[in-house]
């Protein structure tokens, strides 16, 4: 099942957030889209599930156009997890897990356990919202997504305000969905992560898609300066890279 | 059935006898003369209509507190209510208030106002704006509706027409009928049925609007949901009382500590707790010795008032 968008392009109040962007997204990978603030990355990221109409081109799920597809149907494959971590009502882990069954309509109690299982929230099931750390708040909302079995997991910048031990966590459990055959799309903004844990990288400036391709290459010293206008070079072995800064 | 809603309906058993017995004069079925009589016509579609209109009103505000994600939000706000009141005024300007008129002009009133949110906010283009303009929309409907009102008052042909309009507006449930029953009855429950079928919506927004459509929510089918649902919940309420505020406020956080806290679970149990409170603080009204019987609509919000400030500094110290 292949997402897959195509001369993608959204203005918004005139301006070019995303200016003809084209790609397709293997399952199994985990693909990050990185770029300076502003660059376009929630914007491709939303577009990829359909949460914004482009003004031009298209995104196809196994080459069907997903406006065409039922949203239940597009949302049974596509998890979206947002940026802004918002629980309104101080539900239970349970049932904020549970809301993730919403697409199926199904109890989907098995599903549910799994992914409460699968982030480690065993522990904290019937634990009220509010009294989650962060980092147990990030991972519940991930469970909330895993717990729809979707397809496709889009993040976006799942990871920022974690520390680092709930980072790698939550990386952990997107690697083991990615190794069952999951997509995973992530935003990130730590290029170390992206280039450390990520299968491919896109970077993205000016809503113009300047590099695409192994982290190695796409996160070059060159990209690094042409996208964020910053000297930086690598240091360190291959999948322990550290990004070392001039000023 | 959860354990709210036993709770609730126990409650509602104990309550039901007792408010047709209590009142100005206490009813003996035994003793009391025409007591069938009183009971049948008088008592028995009070309470009723007391049960069906807080009913909706609970559950609208639940729904809508869901919708809004906001404890403090009322089903006043979508301007359904003032609109309904307008429509309901305009019959007693012009003295047409025999038999159903008068609610039928108040429905109509109801229906104006759900007609013109939908055409204001149904046709965003960008659906994140979409709850933001929606209640926007319903603010200045409700401003514009209760300056009409205002206005209505203040041009009435005379005093008597006056007097009645602002009477009415503080709503009470004196003097109705099986009549009032029979059409408000079907109204309220096509309106809360409609609001309970949008609760796996409201539970998806809890976690936001992009997350509630990447969940497959429609936001345009549940804005539509959602003006359906109170417009005839709080309008057949205000067309058959006149103005009963604060009911929608207060009813879903009296039940939202009984439930599992998710929109959808709160939605029946607060219709069967806003009719246990319009029911109990109608006898209230009943059996206080006043020289006339307190109004409805001002004793819920004598009751309504200080509980909201209560609210807003309990959310202050971050309990709520």
């Amino acid at each position: 099942m292949i997402l897959a968008c195509k001369n993608l392009s959204v203005r918004r109040a005139g301006k070019r957030v995303l200016g003809d962007v084209s790609c397709e997204f293997l399952p199994g990978d985990i693909t990050a889209i990185c770029g300076p603030n502003g660059a376009g990355k929630s914007t491709l990221l939303s577009a990829l599930g359909n949460l914004i109409a482009p003004d031009t081109g298209e995104v196809t799920l196994s080459d069907k156009p997903l406006p065409a597809m039922h949203p239940l149907t597009r949302a049974r494959n596509i998890g979206y997890l947002p940026q802004s971590a918002e629980i309104a009502w101080d539900v239970s882990v349970a049932n904020l897990v549970a809301l993730g069954r919403l697409p199926h309509r199904d109890e989907g109690k098995a599903e549910i356990n799994q992914a409460i299982v699968a982030c480690a929230l065993d522990a904290f099931r019937e634990r009220p919202v509010s009294t989650l750390s962060g980092g147990e708040k990030a991972r519940a909302l991930l469970a909330r997504v895993l717990a729809g079995t979707p397809q496709w997991v889009l993040a976006d910048e799942p990871l920022a305000a974690l520390d680092i031990a709930h980072q790698l966590s939550l990386l952990a459990v997107l690697k083991g969905e990615a190794e069952s055959g999951c997509g995973v799309v992530l935003v990130l903004h730590d290029l170390a992560l992206a280039m450390n844990h990520a299968d491919r990288v896109l970077v993205l400036h000016e809503g113009n898609l300047v590099a695409d391709g192994a982290p190695e290459d796409a996160l070059s010293p060159e990209n690094i300066a042409q996208a964020w206008g910053v000297k930086a070079r690598w240091l360190g072995e291959p999948g322990q890279r550290a990004l070392i800064t001039d000023f | 059935m959860t354990r709210a809603t036993v709770t609730l309906m126990v409650l509602l058993a104990l309550a039901i006898p007792l408010s047709l017995l209590a009142g100005r004069v206490w009813l003996d079925p035994a003793t009391t003369p025409n007591a069938a009589l009183i009971l049948a016509e008088l008592r028995l579609p009070r309470a009723v209509l007391a049960l069906v209109i807080g009913a909706g009103l609970g559950a609208a505000g639940a729904a809508m507190q869901g919708y809004l994600r906001n404890p403090l939000a009322d089903p006043g706000l979508f301007g359904i209510a003032p609109g309904a009141a307008l429509g309901a005024v305009i019959a007693l300007y012009i003295g047409a208030t025999s038999g159903l008129v008068l609610p039928a002009f108040a429905l109509a009133g109801a229906g104006g106002a759900m007609a013109l949110l939908s055409l204001i906010a149904g046709r965003t283009s960008n659906p994140a704006h979409g709850i933001a303009l929606f209640t926007l929309a319903g603010m200045m409907i409700a401003s514009l509706a209760g300056a009409l009102t205002a206005l209505a008052i203040s041009l009435a042909p005379n005093a008597f027409a006056m007097s009645s309009i602002v009477t009415w507006l503080m709503g009470a449930l004196t003097d109705r009928s099986w009549d009032d029953v029979t059409m408000a009855a079907p109204l309220t429950l096509a309106g809360i049925l409609v609001l309970w079928r949008a609760g796996r919506s409201l539970d998806a927004l809890t976690l936001g609007e992009e997350a509630a459509r990447s969940l497959g929510v429609n936001p345009r089918v549940l804005m539509g949901m959602m003006v359906l649902g109170t417009g005839l919940t709080v309008g057949t309420g205000v067309a058959v009382a006149g103005i009963i505020g604060f009911v929608g406020l207060i009813v879903p956080h009296l039940v939202r500590p009984l439930t599992d806290k998710r929109p959808s679970s709160l939605i029946v149990p607060s219709a069967l707790a806003g009719g246990l409170l319009v029911l109990v603080a109608d006898v209230v009204c009943r059996i206080l010795p006043l020289v006339t019987e307190l109004r409805l609509g001002i004793a819920l919000s004598l009751i309504g008032a200080p509980f909201f400030l209560w609210l807003l500094l309990r959310m202050r110290r971050g309990v709520a």
